[in-house]
């Protein structure tokens, strides 16, 4: 165990339940949440706002050379999802074999394990996503 | 604003130097400088050195002090500073440099760049390059240094139709290039059919595709008008760009082109009063091939979406409409990271005044360097020319 806890649990909200922001002035939704706009900075009005989790693949890559702690993974799928809401976000794509994700796919978040700090560290939660139903 | 001059190159050559430490290799690199320019220790006013991450790879932080020290200006108390920019960290040195000069506060001054990467295991040393990232948004959930730029080559092919073989092809020429530069890493060739058929290291980014993971160090002297009429053939930087970008991949409109790459350039051609159909040679940062071909898009070489097309018909080999990557680039010539984009300038220099030797472009004249930070979280971009 190598790292402290608060830095992982002061982004539970974030992670366990995809809480990003909103900036009032613009209108513009953010993930992961900001304090402060890009775009309006300090005229900008920032509030919580939690998303639907549920977004199309803008783009994606099979990793095979995985990130240390996620070795056992491999080969595993890492996709940036436009949400409905407006925000690109990074995450990983399960329960399907990686030949199945294409661009455009729509997909849904899980709640998922997503590595540990070693042996006897804490365990790192947060969210996955998966192919979803084709809306009509 | 006064005029900077490039009078001094030298650098290591990229690799696994195992027999060389940190401080070996910056020294080495920092007295081939100052012995190309012909500058006496003494007249060195400042010294400004890019380095991403000691700290991670050798459990060094403090190292401009370290560095001065080491190469014998410990006595003559120079201020010496480190700076860090991701694996532009080599580019902000120059930055620092110019500035430094441009503003009248210093005649002289040595910029370099160095990165010890062998000191630690491949893993440690790719873990070290994904936090250029977004540690807590990007990398938390797996996210690579070659996977984000595999998002963008995915993106890429999505909406310009740029081909695997195309991108296979930047790698072809930079080995190539690198086949005949003395101080690259990789000095040998690859075909088409080898890089395509080699292993996925994240689709559609092959090994073969990937820069080297090079030890490595450069220097430049820099130098006053003033002080420049004193040298032989002084190269000036005309022009010079940083910008910065968002720096996680999902917060950017787009992942086919770097606004941090736009706006550095257009910066630097603004200062050179040079057109990008103007650069005869340019060394651009090729972290991942798709790299290269978002760069010379972005750069304005080529139209946004034809960088795969042009690497295709030949336009970006010696002899063609602008030679990309005569030294090899970070594929073949090798990614020191702090080292990388003075090693840039190196190559650059070489080329105005002539010294390149089986890799010499023709007359050239007007070149450009290309530095990026991460993912395009930050971007410089400087202009050299031959004087007249």
């Amino acid at each position: 165990m190598t790292e402290g806890v608060a830095r992982f649990w002061r982004e539970i909200p974030h992670r366990y339940r995809l809480l990003g922001s909103k900036c009032d002035s613009c209108g513009r939704v953010f993930f992961p949440p900001r304090v402060l706009c890009p775009e309006c900075r300090r005229k900008g009005n920032i509030s919580r706002v939690a998303l639907s989790g549920k977004g199309k693949i803008y783009s994606y890559t099979i990793v095979k050379d995985g990130a240390n702690g996620f070795e056992r993974q491999v080969p595993y799928v890492i996709a940036l999802i436009k949400l409905e809401e407006g925000p690109l976000v990074a995450g990983q794509i399960v329960d399907c074999s990686p030949d199945e994700v294409e661009v455009g796919k729509p997909v849904e978040l899980v709640f998922r394990r997503v590595s540990e700090d070693g042996e006897e560290g804490i365990i790192y939660y947060g969210y996955k996503f998966r192919l979803a139903e084709e809306e009509n | 604003m006064r005029r900077v001059y490039v009078v001094g190159v030298g650098m290591t050559k990229f690799g696994e130097l195992w027999e060389r430490s940190f401080r070996d290799l910056f020294v080495e690199a920092g007295i081939r400088a100052i012995e190309d320019a012909g500058v006496d220790g003494k007249e060195i006013e400042a010294l400004y050195i890019g380095n991403m991450s000691a700290g991670l790879l050798v459990k060094q932080e403090h190292v401009a002090s370290l560095i001065a020290d080491h190469s014998g200006l410990a006595s003559l108390h120079i201020p010496a500073t480190r700076v860090e920019g991701g694996d532009a960290s080599g580019a902000l040195a120059l930055v620092q440099g110019f500035s430094s000069i441009a503003s009248g506060m210093y005649d002289v001054v040595v910029v370099g760049g160095v990165e010890k990467m062998s000191d630690v295991m491949a893993e440690k040393a790719s873990e070290v390059l994904a936090t250029t990232l977004d540690q807590e948004w990007e990398a938390f959930f797996g996210m690579t240094y070659a996977s984000a730029y595999a998002l963008m080559a995915k993106r890429h092919m999505h909406e310009f139709g740029t081909t695997e073989e195309q991108m296979a092809l930047v790698s072809v020429k930079n080995h190539s290039n690198g086949s005949k530069n003395p101080m690259a890493h990789f000095r040998f060739e690859v075909s088409l059919e080898k890089v395509l058929s080699s292993p996925i290291v994240s689709y559609p980014i092959k090994l073969l595709e990937s820069h080297a993971v090079s030890d490595g160090a450069s220097a430049l002297v820099l130098c006053s008008e003033k002080k420049a009429k004193e040298f032989e053939s002084p190269v000036e930087i005309s022009g010079i760009g940083q910008a910065s970008d968002y720096i996680a991949l999902h917060d950017r409109d787009n992942i086919v082109s770097m606004a941090s790459t736009i706006e550095a350039s257009k910066r630097a051609y603004e200062m050179s009063g040079v057109k990008p159909e103007e650069v005869d040679v340019a060394e651009v940062h090729d972290c991942f091939t798709i790299s290269e071909i978002i760069a010379i898009e972005d750069l304005g070489f080529f139209k946004k979406g034809k960088g795969g097309q042009a690497t295709e018909d030949g336009d970006t080999e010696i002899g063609g409409k602008v030679a990309i990557n005569t030294s090899g680039g970070l594929k073949a010539r090798g990614h020191a990271p702090g080292a990388t984009g003075i090693a840039q300038v190196c190559e650059i220099v070489l080329q105005l005044r002539g010294e390149a030797e089986k890799r010499q472009v023709d007359n050239a004249e007007i070149g450009l360097t290309h530095n990026l930070g991460g993912s395009g979280g930050t971007c410089v971009v400087s202009i050299l020319r031959r004087r007249r």
